[in-house]
């Protein structure tokens, strides 16, 4: 695989056009709202939890930006729907791990799923902040929902 | 040896030949030869202006203005040389019109940083043309890049004087009718760049002034993507300021001019003090030196500008006008080619209207980040993002767009890969399906 399509696997090709999420979430408990000033990508996301727990009950997100930053968000919410806070911010926290690798390592495709993906985002430095974009605003969000609970 | 007119584009063998004097367009990325198309962002430097740093480094650098020994003097000698050599460069009536600063954002930091010291008082009754207050006006444009306007809305809120801008059309330009509309004697200052570093579009900028001294306004020029890449003459076009930076003509970073009248620079209060810059202090108070000392507090950036001269003088052995005929003549090369590639949106002038040899533009359903990256994959490297003007971009109905520009060493063949690349993009990410 040459290194343009090991950036762009066909699982993002697919969730940048899929954009599983995209869209309002009128009764959200917290919304948060990311941008990355140098390429101008930006993404409010908001989650909703189930009424007396901490399960992420549904999560919607609008943005802008490129397809690293759209399939991200895209598989952000195929991904945080269900989980607690605590499994989404530690999901939250082996993504980043993995995005800070510079390609180095085998990601757990067991913990990671679909995100396995963007492993080869990893060795474009100028393109990990479009990855985790999506992901930090989640973070925030998550945070804010269960500490305002 | 065949004699070429002045405004001729460059032959592909003299192109072929300027490109072997920069080293760093020798060499492959990522499997391909480097193409490179991102000059409007910074340019690359030639051997000729790289040996001249290197040579002063080595045999004269001193602190300048100061000390008697023999490096102190030949290093002053060659700043002011330096100077001299870029005044000649851009029409200046004088070398003491031209202030070194770190860069065009620098230089118009300056102007208004002092407009906002002359507002407060200082500078005294010379200063008193500078002072702004509410019910004063700032005219800019809605094109701007954010150096020629982040300053103007900083003096505006410093002294309460109003930002006006000049609204652009749908195609991110703007007409010499559409300044008279807003420029009345409420305006004081009129501030535009000479060549759009999103659009390309070329300025009016001799009307402009025109209509801005007729109500006593100041014309300030942002001459970043035009002293590189056209015959520059700021006699000529009369304005007031005009800034730029070295690193996009061939020159070094931290270095940049601000040419000013010479009146005017006398009589601006400085934005930056202390050594240097001054004649007598004392513990009460100081007396400031005249332009361009008065600006260049501190120890300056002497090797870059020597280098800097030594760019200018590269540019004049091409010659500005064949500078300016090549860019064009590649400007038009792949604005004929991006109008064949479905789904491509270019911002800016027309066709038939005169452009510099810079084109920004949106791929339908492809992010401008993404096609960036596809080109760069071919060794391709174009500018991709909001080209700091996000305001235009929000006018344009556009979050980021690519660029690609040219300049003296850019040859066809770069042209002709970057087109054949861009027409692969859509279908890449399936943006065709």
């Amino acid at each position: 695989m040459n290194a343009l399509d090991s950036l762009y696997q066909q699982v993002i090709l697919d969730h940048a056009k899929a954009r599983h999420g995209d869209g309002v979430m009128p009764d959200a408990d917290a919304s948060h709202f990311e941008r990355n000033p140098t390429c101008g990508d930006e993404i409010t996301v908001s989650l909703r939890l189930e009424p007396g727990t901490d399960r992420i009950a549904g999560l919607a997100w609008q943005g802008d930006g490129c397809s690293i930053s759209m399939a991200s968000a895209s598989v952000l919410t195929d991904m945080a729907v269900g989980r607690t806070v605590p499994e989404f911010l530690a999901l939250t926290e082996e993504f980043r791990t993995m995005m800070r690798s510079r390609g180095v390592g085998e990601p757990d495709e067991d913990v990671l799923e679909d995100l396995v993906a963007f492993h080869g985002v990893s060795k474009f430095v100028m393109r990990v902040k479009c990855g985790m974009l999506a992901w930090v605003a989640a973070e925030a969000a998550a945070r804010e929902a269960t500490a305002s609970r | 040896m065949t004699v070429v007119a002045p405004n001729q584009p460059l032959t592909e063998t003299e192109v072929e030949a300027i490109k072997r004097d920069f080293p760093i367009l020798a060499q492959d990325v990522n499997g391909q030869p480097l193409a490179y198309l991102d000059s409007g962002a910074t340019a690359e430097r030639p051997r000729q202006v790289l040996d001249a740093e290197r040579r002063f480094l080595e045999h004269d650098n001193a602190a300048v203005h100061r000390g008697a020994h023999t490096l102190a003097a030949l290093s002053t000698d060659a700043y002011e040389d330096a100077r001299a050599t870029v005044a000649g460069f851009i029409g200046a009536a004088a070398p003491t019109e031209v202030v070194w600063t770190a860069n065009a954002t620098d230089a118009l930091n300056l102007v208004a940083y002092g407009m906002a010291n002359a507002s407060r008082g200082r500078g005294g009754a010379d200063a008193e043309r500078f002072r702004l207050g509410a019910g004063d006006e700032i005219l800019v444009t809605e094109a701007e890049h954010h150096a020629n306007l982040v300053p103007w809305q900083e003096l505006a809120a410093l002294t309460g004087a109003t930002l006006r801008w000049i609204p652009v059309a749908d195609d991110g330009t703007w007409t010499a009718d559409d300044a008279a509309a807003l420029i009345t004697d409420r305006t004081k200052v009129v501030a535009f760049s000479h060549v759009s570093n999103v659009t390309g579009m070329i300025a009016p900028v001799e009307q402009v002034v025109g209509l801005a001294h007729a109500r006593g306004a100041l014309v300030v020029l942002d001459a970043c993507q035009s002293a590189p890449h056209r015959p520059l003459d700021v006699q000529q076009l009369g304005v007031d300021f005009a800034a730029f930076s070295g690193h996009k003509m061939l020159g070094p970073n931290g270095i940049g001019v601000l040419w000013g009248r010479a009146e005017l620079l006398d009589a601006l209060p400085p934005f930056r003090t202390g050594g240097s810059m001054i004649t007598t202090v004392t513990m009460e108070g100081s007396e400031f030196m005249p332009a361009p000392e008065r600006f260049e507090a501190g120890t300056q950036p002497v090797s870059q500008a020597v280098a800097l001269a030594e760019a200018v003088r590269y540019l004049r052995g091409i010659g500005m006008e064949r500078v300016r005929a090549h860019e064009e003549h590649l400007a038009r090369r792949m604005l004929d080619g991006l109008a064949a590639v479905p789904g491509i949106r270019v911002v800016g002038p027309p066709a038939g209207v005169p452009r510099s040899g810079l084109v920004a533009f949106d791929v339908d359903g492809v992010h401008a980040h993404d096609v960036s990256q596809y080109l760069d994959a071919q060794g391709i490297a174009v500018r991709s993002g909001h080209h700091c003007a996000q305001p235009l971009h929000r006018r344009l109905g556009l979050v980021a767009t690519s660029r690609a520009s040219t300049y003296v060493y850019t040859t066809e063949h770069d042209v002709d890969r970057f087109l054949a690349a861009v027409a692969e993009v859509r279908d890449y990410f399936g943006a065709t399906a």
